[in-house]
């Protein structure tokens, strides 16, 4: 697999890798993707909007360069975002890849961070040199502008170019949340909705703060993903009671939904939510993977990840490894393009599409059989 | 519980937008959404005048930048959408005049035409397409999903003199109205709104000369403008109750 160079969120020779319910492959255009959906589904996206979450500044004890890429945070309200979890790099830029970067100076707690019009204390090293957590001073308001002014997206040393804003921004992109894009989003545009809305496919999103990508350290990069906050808007709640209770596949756009939704659901299951999958603002912990039943989504887009990544991983919800396995070598012969901005996977869960029954009561979405 | 409240009390914990919030109409509209009970995040040049206004009226959220410079775009609508949690209503108001005094057209410098569509027109379609997905995700959660560009009667009639302002206007009535067809499928209304001729500073300068007592008082072309949104709202809370 070849990594995509250049930003662009879609070229017109995109490719999509199709697995179906029965493991078969087929490829197809990206463009081509509304066909593999029927009337009745549900498309569920990620509508998080990318903070600029690099800053760069000094450490101020001993004046040295350094990048502070924002990792995640413990809520999405509005009012609550001085407190943030982070990675700190050393001097250079994005155009020298993460697992080449000189370490940042020694961080103590208490340490003052200057990054342009902010200023943030750190308040916790979290179990490695330089994964911390920071707080930034002054009004919301004023951390909210320093952010959007001063901070820049966090970039890829794969790309030919620095990242503007507008790059890691889906269409769909509405609350700043994520850290990095939910870039299987990407492959939405505003009309690719009309055209589902018109063939009967309803679409929905959440809001999910899908977190950094990579650390440029193995220990660390194992810590991922974090914890991540999300919202599921009851809108959306209902959309995919409607849709389950009509006998249509909830297609999850990104490994981000996945996470989200099966958490919402897991938590149902455990019987903290009073018996429905509820609306509202969770935090979505652990991996999700080959062990991981899948009790609300039943196909996802995603981009085309490596063997070994947690996103890959993730798709051992889906599909047996055998399965897997051959999607990874029809990948690699033809190929795809892999990271933000390359081709496309179309998973289905492996013998759910047969028969099409609802997998859930209408009234409470109890799952049968799982 | 809340839809009920929505009714009685349409404004509460609206989440809105206006850029041009510190003078004339958009100042209007920021004083009396923030007395309805709205969330309000507003956008203006001079960041000194920003604060003053920022400061008299607590809860606000003000946030200084140029709608017609591209730089400020993204960083506008990372402010705007992270301070509020998302966006309900977007009021594009911030306009320029084009060429002062006003010029015959033949007169106008190609600058003050470049302007003039950068900030009435450009600038409104991009921080409008940058706020877009906020503005669907209130739509499709029943809250509102509402864009209002801040038209003219020059819009639609053409005055000599006018040229740089009423081309520029008349592209943003145009664009409002083929942007609600469009949009209309995903629940998002956009608003093209003449607010009339109010004694406003950009009134001024266009006509130095004209009498307060025949032009509006914006506060009286805000009030109207708030009811023409709210008017909209209710339809996507009965849509969004089924």
């Amino acid at each position: 697999m070849l990594a995509a160079r250049e930003a662009i969120q879609r070229p017109r020779d995109a490719k999509l890798l199709a697995v179906d319910a029965a493991g078969r492959i087929t490829h197809h255009n990206r463009s081509a993707l509304i066909g593999l959906l029927r009337p009745g589904d549900l498309v569920v996206a990620n509508d998080a909007a990318t903070i600029p979450a690099s800053l760069t500044g000094i450490h101020e004890p001993t004046a040295a360069p350094i990048e502070l890429r924002l990792a995640a945070r413990a809520t999405l309200r509005p009012d609550d975002i001085s407190r943030f979890s982070a990675i700190v790099f050393g001097a250079g830029d994005w155009r020298i890849r993460t697992e080449d970067r000189p370490p940042p100076p020694p961080l103590r707690r208490g340490d003052r961070l200057l990054l342009g019009p902010l200023a943030a204390t750190i308040e916790a090293i979290l179990g490695h040199a330089r994964f911390v957590s920071v707080a930034f001073a002054g009004s919301t308001d004023a951390i909210w502008a320093g952010l959007a002014r001063h901070g820049r997206p966090i970039q890829y040393a794969h790309l030919s170019q620095a990242l503007a804003p507008w790059d890691v921004w889906t269409r769909i992109a509405g609350r700043p949340a994520a850290f990095e894009p939910p870039s299987a989003g990407f492959a939405l545009d505003w009309q690719l909705l009309a055209d589902l809305s018109a063939k009967g496919i309803g679409f929905a999103t959440l809001t999910h703060a899908a977190g950094i990508s990579s650390t440029g350290e193995d220990v660390l990069d194992a810590r991922l993903p974090l914890d991540e906050a999300y919202v599921i808007p009851p809108a959306t709640v209902a959309a995919i009671g409607e849709a389950k209770a009509r006998g249509g596949h909830v297609i999850a756009i990104g490994t981000t939904v996945v996470r989200a939704l099966e958490h919402a659901a897991g938590e149902h299951a455990a019987g903290r939510n009073g018996g429905a999958l509820a609306a509202g603002e969770g935090i979505a912990t652990g991996r999700i993977g080959p062990a991981t039943p899948l009790r609300i989504v039943d196909a996802i887009l995603s981009g085309v990840h490596e063997a070994g990544t947690s996103h890959f991983e993730l798709l051992g919800a889906f599909a047996g490894a055998e399965i897997l396995a051959a999607a990874d070598r029809a990948l690699n012969a033809l190929g795809y393009r892999t990271h933000e901005f390359g081709d496309s996977i179309f998973l289905e869960t492996s013998g759910r599409r047969e028969g099409r029954q609802p997998r859930f009561a209408e009234a409470g979405f109890l799952s049968r059989g799982k | 519980m809340t839809q009920n409240i929505r009714r009685q009390q349409p404004l509460r914990d609206l989440k809105v937008a206006i850029t041009g919030g510190t003078s004339g109409l958009g100042l209007a509209l920021v004083q009396q959404f923030a007395e309805a009970g709205a969330a309000v995040a507003f956008v203006a040049r001079d960041a000194a005048r920003l604060a003053r206004v920022a400061a008299s009226l607590p809860g606000t959220h003000g946030f200084p930048g140029d709608v017609a410079e591209k730089a400020d775009i993204y960083p506008l609508a990372i402010a705007i959408a992270g301070a509020l949690g998302g966006l309900d209503v977007l009021i594009n108001n911030a306009s320029d005049l084009g060429p002062v005094p006003l010029a015959l057209l033949a007169d106008t410098e190609c600058e003050d035409l470049e302007r003039a569509l950068a900030t009435n027109l450009v600038g409104p379609f991009r921080l409008t397409k940058a706020l877009l997905g906020a503005l669907a995700a209130s739509a499709r959660e029943g809250r509102g999903g509402i864009v209002v560009n801040i038209s003219s009667d020059a819009a639609v009639t053409p005055y000599p003199g006018w040229g740089a302002y009423g081309a520029s206007k008349a592209a943003l009535h145009h664009l409002s109205r083929i942007w609600q067809l469009e949009l209309v499928e995903a629940g998002i209304h956009v608003l093209s709104h003449d607010p009339g001729d109010m004694d406003t500073p950009l009134h001024a300068l266009a006509v130095p000369d004209a009498d307060p007592a025949l032009l509006k008082s914006p506060d009286d072309s805000a009030r109207e403008l708030i009811a023409a949104i709210a008017a909209v709202l209710p339809h996507s809370l009965v849509s969004s109750a089924r």
